[in-house]
C-alpha cells in the first residue's frame, strides 16, 4: 500500500480519535481521574446516533448531535450519581468503579440492541481521487465535523468565562475555590462535555466501520494512547497524540495485520511512559 | 450434579488463589491491577504450552507459568511505579487486551482463537474423569491453604507492614527510609505470580484454553471477591471468592427463568447485575464482610509516662 495514502488515512483517523481523547484528558485535568467509563459512553453515543439515523431516519449530521447530547447527559447523570462519591474514596476505588460502570452501561446497550453488527444509513458516494490518493466524501465530512467540534471546544475553553473557570479548577482547585469558582458546576460541565465528545467520537468511528456494543471498549486503548502520548491532562497534547497514534496505527499495516491496531497504541503508551512519562506536551490543562 | 459441584468448587479455589494474589497487590500495597486476567492468561498459556509441546512435567510447567506471569508483572510495575497510579491502571488494562489480541492472531503460538486443547492434567488418564476432579479439588485446596498462610505470614511480617504503610501514606514510608519503588515492584511480582499459578491450575483442570476465556469480566469477578470478603485480609479474600462463585453460578440458573428474553439478553443482564453489585458494594460496603484488622503497637498512655 502507498505510504502517503496510509499517512492520509492515519491523519483522518487520528482527527477522529482526538475527539474522545480530548474528553478523556479534560476529565483527567479537571476531575483528576482516568475515567474508564469513556468506553461505554462512546458506545452509547454510537447507538444514540444509530437510533436517530437508522430508526428515525435523520441525516448523519443531526444524528451526530444526538450522539453528543445523549452521551453527554448519560455521562452527567452517571458521574453525579455513581462516580462522584467514589472520587472522595481515592483513585483505586474510582478506577474500579468506572470500569464496573462501563461494563454495566455496555450491557444495557447489549440488552437493548443485541450483539450484531450494525451500520449507519448514508448515501454512498464515489471516492474523491487526487494525485493517486483516495478519500471518501463521508470521511471528509466526518473530519470536518470533528474539527468543528474541537474548534468549538477550544474556543469555549479559551475565551469564555466558564472556560476560564474550568482552566482555573484544573490548574489549582484550591485557589479556584478561594476565588469563588463553583467547582461542582465546573465538574458537571466537564462531565457533560467530555462524555458528549466521547459519544460523538463513538459515532464518528462507527461511521467508518460498523457498530456493536464493544465499539467503545475496542477503541479505548487507542484513545488512552492518544491522551498519554500527548500528556494526560493537556488538550492540545491529546490532539497531537491522537494524530501520532492514528498515523502510527495506519503505518503499522505495512508490517502487521490490522488486528494489531490497538496493540500499536499500547506500544506507544509503553514507549512514552519509559522515555518521557509526561508526554509530548507536559501536563498543563491548556 | 456431584460432578458439577466439584467443578464449581475447583473454580472457587482458583478464584481464591487470584483473590489472595490481588490482596497483596491491591489490599496490602494499594496498587491497581486492571489486567489481572492477562497475568492469569500468561500462567495458563506458559504452563499449557510447555507441558503440551515440550513434555515438561506438570509441576514444572505450573512453576514456569507462575514465574512468567511474575516476570511480566515486574516489568509492568517497573515501567509505571514511579508515576501516578492512573498509568498503572492504563498499562495493566492495555497489557491484558494486547496479550489477548496477540494470542488470538498468532496462530503459531497456540492456535489463535481456536485455542489450545488437550492440555494434560495430573493423573487424568489413571483416575478417570470423576476421581480426577476430586483429586484436583484437593490439589487446588492445598494450593489455597499454602498461599493463604504465605500471604498471612507476609501481612504480619515487616514486609507487609511496610506495604500497608506505603498504601496509607507513600511519602511517610519514604521519609522513614523505605525504598518504596522496590517494595511496590516486589508486591506486584508476588501477586502476579499467584495469578499465574491460578491460570496454570485452570488450564490443567479444564484442558482447554482460548483467548476468549480471558475477558476483562474475570478481573471484575476477582475485585468483587476481594471487596465482598473485605479488602486487605486473607480470610476475606477466600470467603469472598467462594461467595462470588456461588453468586455467579446461581445467576446462571436464574437467567433462563426470566420469561421473554433471548440468550444474549440473559447474558447481558447477568453481566449488568454483576457490575451493579460491584458498584453497590464499592459504594456502601467497602469494608466487606471481614474488615481488615490492623494491630497498632501498644503505646503506654500519657499518664503512665508522666508518673514514671
Amino acid at each position: 500500500m502507498d505510504v502517503l495514502q496510509l499517512i492520509l488515512n492515519g491523519l483522518m483517523a487520528g482527527t477522529i480519535l482526538a475527539v474522545p481523547a480530548i474528553g478523556l484528558t479534560a476529565m483527567f485535568a479537571v476531575l483528576r481521574f482516568t475515567n474508564f467509563a469513556l468506553a461505554s459512553h462512546m458506545t452509547i453515543g454510537a447507538f444514540a446516533g444509530f437510533v436517530a439515523n437508522g430508526w428515525l431516519g435523520w441525516p448523519v449530521a443531526p444524528s451526530l448531535l444526538a450522539a453528543f447530547v445523549v452521551a453527554g447527559l448519560v455521562g452527567l447523570a452517571t458521574d453525579e450519581l455513581i462516580l462522584k462519591p467514589f472520587r472522595a474514596a481515592g483513585f483505586i476505588t474510582t478506577a474500579i468503579g468506572s470500569i464496573a460502570l462501563t461494563i454495566a452501561l455496555e450491557n444495557c446497550i447489549r440488552f437493548a440492541f443485541g450483539n450484531e453488527l450494525r451500520g449507519y444509513n448514508f448515501p454512498i458516494r464515489r471516492d474523491w481521487a487526487w494525485g493517486g490518493l483516495h478519500v471518501s466524501p463521508q470521511q471528509v465530512e466526518n473530519l470536518v465535523i470533528a474539527v468543528i467540534a474541537m474548534g468549538l471546544l477550544f474556543a469555549f475553553v479559551s475565551f469564555t468565562r466558564t472556560g476560564k473557570a474550568m482552566r482555573a479548577v484544573a490548574d489549582n482547585p484550591m485557589l479556584a475555590a478561594i476565588k469563588g469558582v463553583n467547582a461542582d458546576l465546573v465538574a458537571r460541565l466537564v462531565s457533560f462535555l467530555a462524555m458528549g465528545l466521547a459519544g460523538l467520537g463513538g459515532m464518528l468511528i462507527g461511521l467508518d466501520t460498523t457498530i456493536d456494543p464493544l465499539i467503545g471498549f475496542k477503541t479505548i486503548l487507542s484513545i488512552f494512547a492518544a491522551a498519554v502520548v500527548g500528556g494526560l491532562g493537556s488538550l492540545p497534547g491529546a490532539v497531537a497524540g491522537a494524530l501520532l497514534v492514528g498515523v502510527g496505527e495506519e503505518l503499522s499495516l505495512l508490517v502487521l495485520s490490522p488486528a494489531y491496531r490497538s496493540a500499536v497504541g499500547f506500544l506507544a503508551i509503553l514507549i512514552v511512559l519509559t522515555l518521557r512519562p509526561r508526554g509530548l506536551v507536559s501536563a498543563r490543562a491548556y | 450434579m456431584e460432578h458439577y459441584a466439584v467443578a464449581i468448587a475447583v473454580t472457587a479455589g482458583i478464584y481464591a488463589l487470584m483473590a489472595l494474589g490481588m490482596n497483596v497487590i491491591w489490599g496490602m500495597a494499594g496498587l491497581i491491577n486492571l489486567g489481572l486476567v492477562g497475568f492469569f492468561a500468561v500462567g495458563a498459556y506458559v504452563s499449557g504450552l510447555l507441558t503440551l509441546r515440550l513434555g515438561v512435567p506438570i509441576p514444572l510447567g505450573m512453576a514456569a507459568g507462575a514465574g512468567a506471569a511474575s516476570a511480566f508483572g515486574v516489568a509492568v510495575a517497573l515501567i509505571t511505579v514511579r508515576l501516578r497510579g492512573d498509568y498503572l491502571a492504563i498499562v495493566t488494562l492495555g497489557f491484558a487486551e494486547t496479550l489477548r489480541i496477540v494470542m488470538a492472531n498468532e496462530l503459531w503460538i497456540a492456535n489463535g482463537t481456536d485455542g489450545l486443547s488437550g492440555i494434560p492434567g495430573p493423573f487424568r488418564g489413571a483416575f478417570g474423569p470423576h476421581l480426577f476432579n476430586v483429586f484436583y479439588l484437593g490439589l487446588v485446596v492445598a494450593a489455597v491453604v499454602v498461599l493463604f498462610f504465605l500471604v498471612d505470614r507476609l501481612a504480619h511480617a515487616p514486609f507487609g507492614r511496610v506495604l500497608r504503610a506505603i498504601r496509607d501514606d507513600e511519602e511517610i514510608a519514604q521519609v522513614a527510609g523505605k525504598n518504596v519503588v522496590r517494595f511496590k515492584v516486589k508486591a506486584f511480582g508476588f501477586g502476579t505470580a499467584a495469578l499465574g499459578l491460578a491460570g496454570a491450575l485452570y488450564g490443567h483442570f479444564t484442558s482447554y484454553i482460548a483467548p476468549d476465556l480471558f475477558a476483562p469480566l474475570l478481573t471484575l469477578y476477582i475485585k468483587l471477591s476481594l471487596l465482598a470478603g473485605g479488602l486487605g485480609n486473607s480470610m476475606g479474600a477466600v470467603v469472598g471468592a467462594v461467595l462470588v462463585v456461588f453468586f455467579l453460578e446461581s445467576t446462571r440458573f436464574l437467567m433462563p427463568l426470566i420469561p421473554g428474553i433471548t440468550a444474549v439478553q440473559g447474558a447481558a443482564l447477568r453481566e449488568l447485575m454483576i457490575a451493579v453489585v460491584l458498584l453497590v458494594i464499592l459504594r456502601f460496603y467497602a469494608k466487606g464482610l471481614i474488615p481488615e484488622r490492623i494491630e497498632h503497637p501498644h503505646l503506654p498512655d500519657a499518664a503512665a509516662c508522666a508518673g514514671s
